[in-house]
């Protein structure tokens, strides 16, 4: 067995000795299965992407995003983000710090709750707000006084913004949590004990002890929570209703212009979320780069 | 001071005199995008004339089944312009948002236009598909859409059970052994028309599409009439997608006048040419006529006569356990 370096979450310890002693032969050929894998599956259709949004020129391209319905789908989407991201990464740091620093009954329930939209397709999840807040589902059917108050004020959830927002944060729950979760448990309870001991408060603690050591994390969980928050197709599609240039988000609206046989349209919006993917990408690696020069200061200091 | 208090007043009394603004929202099925389009900005313009206020309609498209579903769970539709008139009695009786008999509210069944189901074969057609018998042939791949979730797709259902019966003298088993063997050939089911019309043309799967007729017209403007062509059976069935206002929502919305007048002006001679335009037989026998050769002449059968209407039809054959469960194994 050879050591490797598990990559799971920000902080890769990147080792640079040889390690292995196989010939270079095996080595060359399993680099090149990567490669070719990865550009098969991966960089072709990306490039694809990119190549069919601008086959019918700059302009055309520029013209389908300024469409209305487009703007309004970029919006939404945007919204839907805002919201879902920030709330997401208040509750991953409360689950996280309560996992992590604490022993409860019922941890593993909640961490098994936390896991749970990994688990179910977003279809389902979708799914279930439509009977739970439909026109004939169980808010309905429980408590008509509210369900007719929420129509007397012309509050809708399903086919709605809102009803986008709360499927977009059910998708999105697991990220932050999930990262922070095996960096806080690593990292003990040690320090915090002594900040208590020398007489930081709740919040003092939090503040300049727990929060500095998992800045990294958190920012890495956030970059992949916006990611999914924004790219959500599935979960969101059940509860939007698909009403254009009210409740279509950026890949509904992509669907829409696919099947309006715009293909070009369809692919201009796309190369939008791959661009999205890109800058994703390369703000993670610099995170990356940022939290590994930190460590190596911290050590040397 | 004072002149931006004026400027502020001027704008507060010219919004106030201008024009109200309604919306409208329009839920359809799949292959009505471009027809809506259109109209909608026809009637926009229409009613700005008429009332001197701005409408704006927005739109939702989707397999009919399922845009019905999505009403029945509070989508608030004003309109509803749906495949087939199950799915908007599906409205009426299980959400109560309009009268059950909310067909005879407008004329021709609350139908302004109809179609009919053809099949699109690939251009020269090679494997010589002419009528229904061909495309049940051994090694023809056939594309059409889910008839659970799609509208057209229980018309095109009905229109080959249809051709069955009469070739057999309404022998139900012959008709059921040859739509068991159609759907042998049907390689995948899309959720929508416009899905399985992207899968033929665009994708290129499949010897022939069944596609609503205004479908195909479609795909040959899109995808060119160099790639492919229209081969109209000797039967298919009369498609009557019919149109509704859904009162409960429009009265919430205060919006039943304009939704009455959205729906009544599709029967306009306007609204009929639009219709027709978009591959749509129009119901007015002058716009008919002259529109007259985008349309082949066909034997039609309706759904009433031949399956005793909707409500039996979608109990018998594509209700869950119907006959649809019982001859389709994926």
């Amino acid at each position: 067995m050879t050591p490797v370096a598990t990559t799971f979450h920000a902080a890769p310890q990147v080792v640079h000795r040889h390690t292995t002693s196989e010939p270079p032969v095996v080595r060359r050929l399993l680099i090149s299965v990567a490669l070719a894998f990865l550009s098969l599956f991966l960089f072709l259709p990306l490039v694809y992407v990119f190549t069919q949004a601008l086959a019918k020129g700059f302009g055309f391209y520029l013209e389908t995003l300024r469409d209305p319905y487009a703007w309004s789908a970029i919006k939404l989407t945007f919204i839907a983000a805002v919201i879902a991201v920030p709330l997401n990464c208040i509750f991953g740091v409360c689950a996280a710090w309560a996992i992590a620093k604490f022993d409860f009954p019922g941890k593993n329930v909640l961490l098994t709750l936390i896991d749970l939209p990994f688990s179910i397709s977003p279809v389902i999840a979708g799914l279930i707000y439509v009977l739970v807040f439909g026109a004939q589902g169980w808010i309905g059917l429980k408590f008509p006084q509210f369900a007719d108050w929420l129509t007397d004020h012309d509050l809708k959830i399903i086919y709605a913004t809102p009803g986008i927002i709360l499927a977009t944060i059910f998708v999105t729950v697991p990220f932050v949590a999930r990262e922070l979760i095996p960096l806080m448990q690593a990292q003990g309870r040690s320090e915090e004990e002594a900040a208590r001991v020398l007489g930081a408060s709740g919040w003092q603690t939090f503040w300049r002890v727990t929060v500095p050591n998992i800045k990294w994390g958190l920012i890495y969980g956030v970059i992949l929570c916006n990611a999914r928050a924004m790219g959500e197709f599935g979960a969101v599609s059940v509860v939007s209703g698909h009403i254009r240039g009210l409740t279509n988000t950026v890949p509904l609206h992509i669907e829409a212009l696919y099947d309006d046989y715009n293909f070009t349209g369809a692919f201009a919006v796309a190369s939008l979320l791959a661009l999205l993917a890109l800058v994703t990408l390369g703000v993670k690696t610099w995170v990356e780069h940022q939290h590994a020069r930190q460590d190596k200061t911290e050590s040397t200091a | 001071m004072k002149t931006i208090g004026i400027i502020i007043l001027t704008a507060l009394l010219v919004a106030s005199v201008n024009a109200r603004e309604i919306k409208l929202l329009n839920v359809s099925y799949d292959p009505t995008r471009e027809l809506y389009t259109e109209y909608n900005a026809a009637f926009a313009k229409y009613w700005k004339a008429k009332t001197g206020d701005d409408v704006t309609i927005s739109q939702s498209h989707g397999g009919s089944g399922k845009q019905a579903q999505s009403v029945i769970n509070g989508l608030e539709a004003d309109v509803v312009t749906l495949a087939l008139a199950y799915d908007i009695d599906a409205i009426a009786k299980q959400a109560r948002l309009l009268p059950a008999d909310w067909l005879k509210r407008l004329p021709n069944d609350s139908t302004p236009y109809t179609s009919t189901i053809v099949f699109l074969v690939r251009k020269g057609n090679p494997k010589g598909i002419r009528d229904w018998d061909d495309i049940v042939k051994k090694g023809i791949s056939v594309v059409v859409p889910n008839p659970k979730t799609s509208g057209g797709a229980r018309w095109a259902y009905l229109a080959a059970y249809a051709y069955a019966l009469e070739k057999n003298n309404h022998d139900d088993a012959a008709a059921r052994a040859f739509i068991t063997k159609l759907y042998k050939n049907v390689p995948v089911l899309d959720s929508g028309a416009r899905g399985s019309t992207v899968t033929f043309a665009k994708n290129g799967i499949g010897d022939v599409l069944l596609a609503w007729e205004n479908e195909a017209h479609l795909a040959l403007k899109e995808f060119g009439a160099d790639n492919f062509e229209i081969v109209t059976p000797s039967l298919s069935i009369l498609a009557e997608p019919p149109v509704a206002v859904v009162s409960k929502n429009a009265k919430n919305h205060h919006t039943t006048e304009i939704a009455n007048e959205y729906l009544k002006y599709l029967y306009s001679d306007e609204g009929q040419e639009i219709a027709a335009r978009n591959f749509y037989r129009p119901r007015n026998e002058a716009v008919a006529a002259k529109y007259a050769a985008n349309f082949s002449p066909v034997k039609l059968v309706t759904i009433d006569q031949e399956f005793g209407g909707w409500a039996k039809a979608q109990k018998t054959y594509f209700a869950d356990g119907g006959v649809f469960d019982q001859i389709y194994q994926p």
